[in-house]
């Protein structure tokens, strides 16, 4: 049988995602019958000691992804504001307070969690958000509290977060009744670093040029790091993802068939959207090929240590994209501008987000000054559909790529 | 050569033709509720008046956001592109670019050969565009032509501080109602537009000569608050409305 070609582009490994995804969401959601414990976390939260005491973390961002995704958002967006909460809120918060009372989205909401981790490191909605929850659920809520890193990370910062990181585990063993276990702890903290370096290896393998995935790809594979951090189901499914992309990139396979002009993309995806961009890119033979988004989750490996995760975190947490001043970001932005070799650079003006958009302008500024390529603004939600314009983002789009392409 | 560009703007529709290299034609309409009809209708009207046939055309450039609807243009190309293109041919030294339309504002700054270099336009929302001026005028019972004569002739310009359109017709209502002048109401009008344009093209580093586009550019009111706002002179041409339109004629010829 000739395989098509549109057969041939496609990322096997997928599938396999899919499945992995399903089963996760389906112990998930039956914890209650086989007695685990479920924890809500946030995305930038510590969840290696979670796995470590065999608690089944459930990120209400990854719903909110998923709800974007499947165009649930309008929806659940409005039923929160009928709620009383703001349309100035994160979409991912108004879809998960809105899906709580009702068991919205698309797989019918979220198993009741026992406890809920809350880490600062991404935002500070994240606070009154879990804070919400706690009373809603009527469960304890832990709340790690990693200061915000301008330049550098302090030795009283270090002290502080690490105080903290023994606090977050003696609430777990108080929930739990049992101690964790250090030497557990030791390898699930090793098996998070190893994946990370495995997801960092899947996102460089785009520096080919033709990239074999492109960033709207990431976006898709990135769930894995995210939720399952710490388990060798991590490392397992990278792994043949490597294998996969390291395949295409020998077969001469890439994301864009004909791709002529590559960039970054900046802050977090157009969830019910992330098709019609990268087709609209396709058209004009572009790839985005990076994001400061999807390698936020490999961002701070230069601080974990292998041999000493629990000690190392602290810093490792703390120092994130999104919890570093303005200057320190652009800093990273022009690192990948320069690895990726990209022509030219796209921000999602997030409404939701506020952390990540905030220092865009700034960034863009810089970025115009140092590196000299263009740079375009969408303005745009993750999940609100109402925030999303096409007449006038294909506009900017159609303008940015006749710029680009002279 | 004969090209043939149309602007099928949120407002009104432009056509330009264009022959060795000079305009020999512009028109105008409302666009109404058919892009495609508009097009049809200004393409049709535009050719016949000056004796060709359609056939004579040898090519045809849309643009503006009912572009993609013109199906027998044999390009669409963006008004960015095109607003650069005729705003360079007009006048030859021009190297930034503000254009004001119906639903939105964008500067552009071009390189030293005309080439776009970089844009910013307006966030989705109707403030600083024509369409605020429209619903502006409507609320103050003014023809919108006059808006620039009257606004010249105001001694304190109103403060409008609203970034909405709707909420600033309220902010506008409640300075009729306590009696300020139509005069100042429509200065402040104007400046609020102003500022918005200039803080917009204040981010992307403009530099001069510029020249202003877009139907927005006959409001002489308009023109002087934003020359006040980013402190210097602008370029209007008798053809501002047509720029996009000329632009895209030209991108034909290429």
């Amino acid at each position: 049988m000739i395989e098509s070609e549109k057969e041939r582009g496609k990322i096997k490994s997928a599938k396999t995602m899919k499945e992995i995804m399903t089963h996760y969401y389906i112990e998930a959601k039956t914890a209650g019958e086989t007695g685990k414990k479920i924890a809500w976390i946030t995305s930038g939260g510590p969840v290696e000691p979670l796995i470590a005491m065999d608690i089944i973390p459930v990120y209400p961002e990854n719903h909110g992804a998923m709800i974007g995704a499947t165009h649930l958002g309008v929806a659940l967006c409005e039923q929160a504001e009928s709620m009383g909460y703001s349309r100035d809120l994160c979409s991912y918060a108004r879809v998960d307070i809105a899906c709580a009372p009702t068991d919205g989205g698309p797989i019918g909401g979220l198993p009741k969690p026992d406890m809920l981790v809350c880490c600062n490191n991404i935002c500070g909605t994240v606070l009154k958000w879990y804070e919400v929850q706690a009373r809603y659920y009527d469960v304890p809520l832990f709340i790690l509290d990693t200061p915000f890193c301008h330049t550098q990370f302090s030795d009283d910062a270090r002290r502080y977060v690490k105080r903290q990181i023994e606090e977050y585990i003696a609430f777990l063993e108080n929930i739990c009744r049992k101690e964790l276990d250090r030497d557990r702890m030791a390898e699930v903290g090793r098996l998070s670093i190893e994946g990370q370096h495995l997801w960092q290896a899947v996102l460089d393998t785009t520096v080919h040029k033709p990239a074999p995935m492109s960033a709207f790809d990431a976006f898709f594979h990135l769930g894995l790091i995210v939720t399952l951090r710490g388990t060798r189901t991590v490392i397992d499914y990278y792994s043949m993802l490597l294998d996969e992309m390291n395949t295409r990139i020998k077969e001469g396979i890439s994301a864009v068939p004909d791709e002529k002009y590559r960039l970054l993309w900046d802050n977090l995806p157009i969830w019910y959207r992330t098709r019609w961009l990268s087709e609209k890119f396709a058209a004009h033979d572009t790839c985005l090929v990076a994001d400061t988004y999807t390698s936020a989750w490999c961002g701070s490996l230069k601080y974990m240590d292998p041999s000493d995760f629990l000690n190392s975190m602290a810093e490792g947490y703390s120092r994130i994209y999104l919890n570093i001043g303005v200057d320190q970001m652009a800093r990273e932005v022009i690192a990948m501008i320069d690895k990726y070799d990209v022509d030219g650079l796209v921000m999602h003006s997030n409404r939701s987000c506020k952390p990540y958009s905030f220092g865009q302008y700034d960034i863009e500024r810089i970025i115009r000054k140092e590196r000299g390529i263009p740079t375009l603004i969408i303005e745009a939600d993750m999940v609100d559909e109402r925030s999303f314009s096409e007449a006038q983002i294909e506009t900017r789009i159609e303008a940015f790529m006749e710029l680009i392409d002279r | 050569m004969i090209s043939v560009g149309i602007d099928i703007g949120s407002i009104t529709a432009k056509a330009a033709v264009i022959k060795d290299d000079e305009i020999i034609a512009v028109r105008i309409m409302n666009t109404g509720y058919s892009a495609k009809n508009a097009g049809d209708i200004l393409f049709e009207g535009i050719v016949s008046g000056l004796g060709f046939n359609p056939s004579d055309i040898q090519s045809v450039v849309a643009t503006g956001y009912g572009r993609k609807s013109i199906t027998f243009a044999n390009q669409a190309v963006t008004e960015i592109t095109c607003h650069a293109a005729g705003a360079r041919y007009l006048n030859q030294d021009v190297r930034s670019v503000i254009d004001i339309g119906g639903q939105d504002s964008k500067v552009i700054v071009l390189d030293e050969t005309g080439r776009v270099k970089d844009f910013a336009m307006n966030d989705k929302c109707a403030a600083g565009t024509g369409r605020f001026l429209e619903v502006m005028a409507r609320a103050l019972e003014v023809d919108l032509k006059d808006f620039g004569s009257l606004s010249l002739s105001a001694d304190n310009p109103s403060s409008i501080s609203s970034l909405c359109t709707v909420f600033a017709e309220s902010e506008v209502i409640s300075l009729i109602s306590k009696g300020e002048s139509r005069e100042n109401i429509i200065a402040g009008i104007h400046d609020s537009i102003a500022a918005r344009v200039s803080s917009m093209a204040g981010r992307i580093r403009w530099m001069a000569p510029v020249m202003m586009t877009g139907g927005v550019a006959k409001n002489s009111g308009v023109v002087r608050s934003l020359e006040k706002k980013i402190g210097h002179s602008l370029l209007v041409s008798p053809n501002a409305q047509f720029t996009g339109a000329i632009g895209a004629a030209l991108m034909a010829v290429k």
